[in-house]
């Protein structure tokens, strides 16, 4: 079988359907509301004209030369899914999951954030569609992503900081979860990745495949080839499985996704998930994990909310466990370094998590070096990161800084 | 279900003698590990007929803020699963009450679920209730269980389909666990009238016992669950009762609660 055609509810040994009773109807429910959606040429064209004329689908692709300098000859190519409405690829998924919604009548929607790129998506999605919209968010991203919080607060939702366990990504979604067990009868949950219980790393990762697909013939008309290699980073892992997934059977085509290293896998402050975990079952899905002896989930540390989770979706560990897709952690720093590095020889600023996948693709152009072509998912833009970025690199001036 | 189950005769007994059974949860570990083994002992002295000991967890999906809040302190403690295995030791030789675990399902498969169910059967321990693996995902821990005897509590939602009420009844052994609401742990109100109509569908499908968890913490509620289920769980409340009353504000909280046994 193509490795394309697997669905879920389970990929090899990871997958499945780890979850309370009470949610399994409304997991039931969005699974064939899915299925039926699939099949249904008007849901294929209602959500390719949104990605059209409201996304600014297909995203271009950008040649970056002068950054590649620093790659070992390779030739490095990024699809700009920063340049789409809310900055990030987060919205190719929440307008399809927002489509669902309205399908099965429900008027409520709710969703976990990390960055906050995937709640301003969904708080974005439900102006557009009039749906009343709940943002659960680690207390400690608040901080962090305060602008993103102003942004969903204008957009109309209501952003509830988590203050339970490490107060991030993984105790946003056990909050969401609560909320969903409780309000399941009206309520739909946007979830953000392609982790959690079967439908979800199926159906998120069918929104997003879409960025590979138009990537994949967007380097081959502008080359004549397939890359040689593709990169992304992953969190969760929805952008990189976006960008992998048209070439999962193009078996000369390397793909590498670039976990977060943080300050390093030899501490115990990252989130290198596939790189240092084991299989356990987090979230509705057994994958790969970050877990201490008995199976407590271990806090994780990136410098990017978006990447701070322990768990990956189950596809993720499936393409591992296989040999399929290659896994490597990249520092906070070495990404931090990348992220200044696009800035200053393109002009594009990047957000920390996609710099991640571009510090991963120096790395990979200096091995693969002269002839090599890497395409790198640049999944978001730097706008939310400024403050992160001008104090790690000290760019406020004293007076103003305090 | 099996006919071998360690809880299901002392659930039969309660509702021959008395209306029903009532079944207490606490957490492992809070406050301290001994205070947790003394308030579950204080809580069978109390008339608790059977006991669900939590184990902590970094990620318990399904419990409230009171549960949250004990269960998170205990693991700020520094609880270990040898610790659950432990009070299940120590509370059943001192007490003859079925002490069923209620555990997520990371802990389990990371300590290996073979070895999990022996050193639980070792421990003195009646059965695991499972409130994040559904039977469909269930197949190791029912060869577990088969293998060692012990109960396998799955839980049935208002929710739930017949086709799946069935198979949650095939799947379990001792009771099934009726979540009485749609929502987590944590006292209510009013126990949701959702409550009868599970139950109603369980003993249709056949369940021996149903009992119901999830916002009961009163004994009136407890006379009411027993008017038409075979038991009754409190959790959230007696964790309060614990927090805010040590171990003698739990005794008396169950006490309390046990009054609701008594058909009136």
């Amino acid at each position: 079988m193509a490795l394309r055609a697997q669905t879920g509810p389970y990929f090899g040994d990871f997958g499945g359907r780890f979850v309370p009773e009470s949610l399994v109807a409304a997991l039931d429910e969005l699974g064939e509301a899915y299925d039926l959606a699939k099949l249904d040429p008007a849901f294929g064209a209602e959500l390719a004209e949104l990605g059209r004329s409201y996304t600014g689908r297909p995203s271009i692709i950008t040649e970056v030369p002068r950054f590649a300098k620093h790659a070992g000859g390779a030739r490095i190519i990024l699809k700009r899914e920063d340049l789409n409405h809310t900055g990030s690829h987060k919205i190719n998924n929440v307008l399809g999951q927002a489509l669902l919604t309205k399908r099965i009548g429900k008027q409520r929607v709710i969703a976990e954030t990390g960055a906050g790129q995937h709640g301003v998506a969904t708080a974005t999605a439900a102006a557009l569609f009039g749906l009343d919209c709940t943002i659960y968010m680690g207390e400690v991203d608040t901080e962090r992503q305060a602008l993103n919080v102003a942004r969903m607060r204008l957009l109309g939702a209501e952003v509830v900081a988590v203050t339970a366990g490490s107060r991030t990504l993984k105790d946003a979604i056990n909050e969401a979860m609560r909320d969903w067990v409780t309000n399941v009868e009206t309520t739909n949950y946007i979830f953000g990745t392609v982790a959690g219980p079967h439908p979800f790393p199926e159906m998120v990762r069918d929104f997003q495949k879409i960025i590979g697909e138009e990537a994949r013939q967007q380097v081959l008309d502008l080359t004549g080839s397939l890359p040689t290699a593709v990169a992304a980073c992953v969190g969760g892992g929805s952008n990189a499985i976006g960008i992998f997934h048209a070439f999962l059977d193009d078996e000369g085509v390397g793909l590498y996704g670039f976990e977060a290293g943080g300050e390093g896998v030899d501490t115990e402050r990252h989130a290198a998930t596939i790189t240092m975990g084991r299989p356990g079952v987090l979230h509705g899905a057994r994958s790969y994990l970050l877990q201490d002896e008995d199976g407590q989930t271990i806090e994780s540390h990136s410098i990017s909310a978006g990447l701070d989770y322990p768990g990956v979706g189950p596809e993720h560990s499936w393409l591992a466990a296989i040999g399929r897709a290659e896994y490597r952690p990249v520092t906070d720093d070495a990404a931090m370094q990348a992220l200044r590095l696009l800035t200053r020889t393109e002009g594009i600023i990047p957000a920390i998590e996609s710099s991640h996948a571009l510090a991963g693709a120096l790395e990979l152009g200096r091995e693969l070096g002269d002839g090599a072509t890497i395409l790198v998912n640049l999944s978001g833009r730097g706008d939310k990161d400024m403050d992160a970025a001008a104090r790690y690199f000290e760019l406020y001036d004293e007076e103003a800084g305090e | 279900m099996s006919a071998r189950s360690t809880v299901g005769p002392v659930i039969a007994r309660r509702n021959v003698e008395a209306s029903g059974a009532l079944i207490g949860y606490l957490p492992v570990g809070f406050p301290t590990l001994d205070e947790s083994v003394e308030a579950a002992v204080a809580l069978v002295e109390n008339g608790v007929d059977a006991l669900e000991l939590g184990l902590p967890y970094s990620d318990p999906v399904m419990d409230g803020p009171v549960i949250q809040a004990a269960t998170q302190q205990a693991l700020a403690n520094g609880f270990r699963l040898a610790d659950g295995f432990e009070a299940v030791r120590r509370i059943t030789e001192r007490v003859d009450a079925p002490v069923l675990v209620m555990t997520y399902w990371n802990p389990v498969v990371q300590y290996g679920v073979e070895r999990f169910a022996d050193d639980l059967a070792a421990a003195g321990g009646a059965g695991l209730i499972t409130p994040d693996l559904i039977p469909d995902e269930g197949a190791d821990w029912i060869a577990a269980s088969e293998r060692t005897g012990l109960d396998r509590v799955f839980l049935a939602a208002p929710t739930s389909t017949d086709a799946r009420i069935a198979r949650v009844v095939e799947a379990s052994r001792g009771f099934v666990y009726a979540v009485s609401t749609m929502g987590i742990t944590g006292a209510r109100a009013d126990v949701d009238r959702a409550a009868r109509g599970v139950v109603e569908r369980l003993q249709a499908a056949g369940a021996p016992a149903s009992c119901v968890g999830v916002g009961i913490s009163t004994a009136a509620q407890v006379a009411e669950v027993l008017e038409y289920a075979e038991g009754a769980i409190v959790g959230s409340a007696l964790v309060k009762a614990l927090a805010d009353g040590g171990v003698r504000g739990a005794g008396d909280l169950a006490a309390e609660l046990a009054r609701g046994t008594v058909a009136s």
